[in-house]
């Protein structure tokens, strides 16, 4: 079964200079696991290949069941000087739960 | 001092343009010690050095005579000590300003300054920019260079027993450091301490964030009474555990979502979060729920704090131009892109960089995420960068254009021409950045 990752998560996203920072928490703590095996640092490059040009850093938080990704070279060159409308790169969160997952089959 | 068995702070604002009145009822209702208005964020106070350079009496926060004006009565009556970096470019002005709004309402007030932040002077331009690993002169003209200072600024601003602590650039999460720093006798160099307190600066620093603001979404994550939406409070222990909250009868959610948004917001190592005070570990804190619209927030855990202070400078980098017209009903995506390609081969020549977007369609996620279908109405914007701003007014100029040179149906055009403030920073030893307290008093 597929769906979308807004089903399962919430995102908000943060800037600093060019880095973009999409944090990705489940709504029920129990999914933790599931985004952990799925929403991989690869996959999410994959799914912003338009976007994130550098490298992805995936933090894992346990006590609080949610992940952090640390996205360099995602902001059209940085929030001050940049051209795009959304120079802050805040509508991204929602482009992170764009993401469809292909979920394990269950028994 | 005796000390008290806990301290309740409220954050009335999570930015310059924040709405006065949740800081009007935190100190109306909340039963606060401290109240803090965060209101500088990176660009800030360069825009408020620009007034400044205009006026000297200038290049405090704008919004700072109506907010104190609001707050001086309340934090008076309720015995509440207000800190907040509203000083931005000129912490000095700013704090005339207040003895000015006191005299003005007959109140007695202590204000005590935090200045030191401001090291323009010091600079060379030879500095190497972290983020583009160059001197800071390549990047343009330098007009703010400011420190990053830590608690260890505010803490002899609040010995002096002033009603209002106002600063201009300090970390974020060291306004709410000091204070508990002052009335709980932590040490500075206890890392695990600091950085607790640094984690509910955090949590605090952005207001409404946390209270479910930012965070609601109708569908998904549907917050009660946003319209009355109030900012938080924190209650904090000596040993730094916490209760973030909120005044009773203003609208908004405190839940675990709402909280963990707010910790990782703009945290680029949750293991390694700096600030002046502390690399506080964010990784080892703990949330609960306890009881509606309360969280409570243990664990936190910190290192030593970095040996150089960061220093963000604000350089002169040009000008962008911008356009906007928007087409509507059958074939307006197709009209949006011709217009937008008329300007592209009118302006190639003078603007290589030159962006066209459409909004309502592709203009802030790329069309490989979006969901694309045929938009009803669509608005082409049209920015370029420009030295001067007559050349970069060429572009709005060419978008109102449209109206008689076609395509059919464009309206709506609005033309904006902007100056550009960049910001880069760079590492600075901390002794390059002393800090100091100066006291201005009224007595009704």
């Amino acid at each position: 079964m597929s769906i979308k990752l807004y089903e399962i998560a919430h995102s908000r996203a943060g800037d600093k200079g060019n880095t973009l920072i999409l944090s990705l928490i489940p709504y029920d703590e129990k999914d933790y696991e599931l985004l952990c095996n799925l929403v991989t640092a690869d996959k999410v490059k994959e799914h912003f290949k338009e976007v994130i040009h550098g490298e992805i850093v995936r933090y894992e938080l346990p006590n609080i069941c949610a992940l952090q990704f640390v996205c360099l070279q995602a902001l059209a060159g940085g929030v001050t000087t940049s051209l795009v409308m959304d120079t802050h790169g805040k509508t991204l969160s929602y482009a992170l739960l764009e993401m469809n997952l292909e979920l394990p089959e269950t028994t | 001092m005796k000390q008290k068995e806990k301290i309740r702070i409220g954050c009335g604002a999570g930015f310059s343009g924040d709405r006065l009145e949740p800081a009007v009822i935190l100190a109306e209702k909340g039963d606060l010690d401290y109240l803090v208005l965060e209101c500088l964020a990176e660009r800030t106070i360069a825009l408020a050095q620009k007034r400044k350079a205009i006026d000297p009496a200038q290049g405090y926060d704008p919004l700072l005579e109506r907010r104190i004006a609001l707050l001086l009565p309340l934090l008076k009556k309720n015995k509440i000590r207000l800190i907040t970096n509203m000083g931005a470019a000129n912490p000095v002005a700013a704090a005339g300003k207040i003895i000015e709004i006191a005299k003005r309402q007959g109140i007695s007030v202590k204000v005590a300054v935090v200045t030191g932040d401001d090291v323009l002077k010091s600079i060379s331009g030879d500095e190497i920019a972290i983020e583009t690993g160059n001197p800071i002169s390549r990047s343009g003209q330098v007009i703010s260079a400011n420190a990053y200072l830590g608690a260890n600024a505010i803490l002899p601003a609040l010995e002096t027993g002033a009603d209002i602590i106002i600063t201009g650039r300090v970390a974020d999460p060291s306004l709410f450091v000091a204070p508990l720093v002052h009335e709980f006798g932590w040490s500075l160099d206890d890392a695990d301490i600091i950085a607790k307190g640094t984690v509910i600066g955090h949590l605090m620093e952005c207001a409404g964030q946390i209270t479910g603001g930012y965070f609601a979404d109708p569908v998904k994550k549907p917050i009660e009474n946003m319209s009355t939406l109030g900012h938080p409070f924190a209650d904090v222990w000596p040993d730094g555990s916490t209760t973030i909250s909120k005044v009773e009868e203003t609208g908004g959610n405190i839940t675990l979502a709402t909280v963990k948004e707010q910790l990782l917001y703009e945290v680029t190592n949750p293991y390694q979060y700096l600030t002046p005070d502390v690399s506080a570990d964010f990784t080892t804190v703990y949330l609960k729920q306890d009881g509606k619209n309360r969280i409570k927030v243990t664990g936190g855990s910190g290192n030593k704090k970095p040996s150089t202070l960061k220093v963000s400078i604000g350089y002169k980098a040009g000008f962008t131009g911008e356009g906007e017209i928007t087409y509507a009903g059958a074939g307006a995506r197709e009209r949006a892109q011709l217009a937008g390609e008329i300007i592209q081969q009118r302006l190639k020549s003078q603007f290589p960089d030159l962006r066209t977007d459409y909004i309502g369609h592709t203009s802030v996620h790329p069309s490989s995420l979006a969901n694309v279908c045929q938009p009803y109405e669509v608005r082409l914007r049209v920015a370029g960068k420009a030295a001067t701003a007559d050349q970069a007014a060429i572009i709005g100029e060419e978008v109102e254009a449209l109206y008689t040179n076609g395509p059919a149906g464009g309206g709506g055009v609005r033309k904006y021409v902007n100056e550009v403030i960049g910001i880069v920073s760079i590492l600075v030893d901390r002794n390059k950045a002393k800090s100091s307290v100066i006291v201005k008093n009224y007595e009704h």
